[in-house]
């Protein structure tokens, strides 16, 4: 359990990273949009509980990549809830975005099309 | 973000993002149109849970608590008083409780609900800490969870568990090690680990 942790061995002190680009993304949206109001963190961490003992149930999560997966499937499940983002409208606009990763040359910004 | 991955097999165009990144990006870019959420509030979130935050600043706390009798003492009679008043609250309102290791008590904090934890002064949990194996047996068999962390307790010394929630987070203040004496604060927060402040270790010489 301790080993898995990069860095404590040579730095006691150091801080832990995220480690996908999206673990901050999805982190720093929920925290954001707790900020605004739209849900308080009681609330969040309620249904994100409910998730992590959902998910728990088939096998023991590690806390890292599965960790990430729960607590997206929570926000996506809160905001259709909330009546804040549609899942169809997500789902369009998640396959936008892939449409428009793959008509983007390499090395070039990505942007969505309107 | 377009160099998400290393995957160069798919020849002329972006690298494609794993599908949850996608999702997470539809998400960020509905709820912006919709003005739900600022992406620059989401800039400011990120860069102060990955740039401003971390075991350093929960390493100071405690070393000025082993300092600083009247901190100390202002720790005891209200944790969040006492950080407040330095800066150290965290975004969401919480109550922070600073708990004491004596002679006789180690204590020891978990989130049993998910992985609710003092951001202001540890940063982001490490993956153990959200991991089930932590989360259900810290609980039911500190003894044994610890000494995999290698940490074996005097057996007169009692272990008690903390649960994090959403409103209530706890910090570890450990004892202060032998053979410090002299050292001023500055020094004394080499000692700290972050595991020191969660209970699953103990202050150690800095390397």
């Amino acid at each position: 359990m301790t080993g898995a942790d990069t860095g404590i061995a040579t730095d006691p002190l150091a801080a832990t990273r995220f480690e996908e680009p999206w673990h901050a993304q999805v982190f720093a949206l929920t925290v954001a949009l707790s900020e605004a109001g739209r849900f308080t963190w009681p609330e969040w961490t309620e249904a994100f509980g409910a998730t992590l003992a959902r998910h728990g149930k088939d096998r023991a999560l590690d806390g890292g990549e599965d960790y990430f997966h729960a607590w997206l499937e929570t926000l996506e499940a809160l905001l259709a809830r909330l009546g804040l983002a549609e899942p169809a409208v997500v789902e369009a606009l998640r396959d936008a975005w892939e449409a428009a990763y793959l008509a983007t040359p390499h090395g070039q910004p990505v942007h969505l099309k309107d | 973000m377009p160099h998400d991955s290393h995957d160069h097999d798919h020849g002329a165009h972006a690298l494609l993002p794993p599908d949850p990144a996608l999702r997470v990006r539809a998400l960020e870019t509905l709820l912006a149109r919709k003005g739900f959420v600022d992406p620059a509030a989401m800039d400011a979130i990120l860069d102060f849970y990955e740039n401003r935050i971390g075991p350093r600043i929960g390493a100071t706390v405690v070393a000025r608590a082993w300092t600083d009798p009247d901190f100390r003492a202002a720790l005891r009679e209200d944790s969040t008083a006492a950080l407040a008043a330095e800066g150290l609250l965290g975004r969401q309102g919480e109550h922070m409780v600073v708990v004491e290791n004596t002679p006789e008590v180690h204590n020891v904090v978990v989130c049993t609900l998910c992985s609710c934890y003092p951001w202001p002064l540890l940063g982001i949990p490490p993956s153990w800490y959200k991991s089930d194996a932590y989360r259900a047996r810290v609980v039911r068999e500190p003894r044994k969870v610890l000494s995999e962390f290698g940490l074996t307790l005097p057996e007169a010394q009692s272990v008690r568990v903390w649960d994090s929630t959403a409103e209530i987070r706890y910090l570890v203040l450990p004892m202060r090690p032998e053979g410090t004496e002299g050292l001023g604060a500055e020094a004394l927060a080499d000692w700290v680990t972050r595991n020191a402040m969660i209970g699953t270790g103990l202050p150690e010489r800095p390397q």
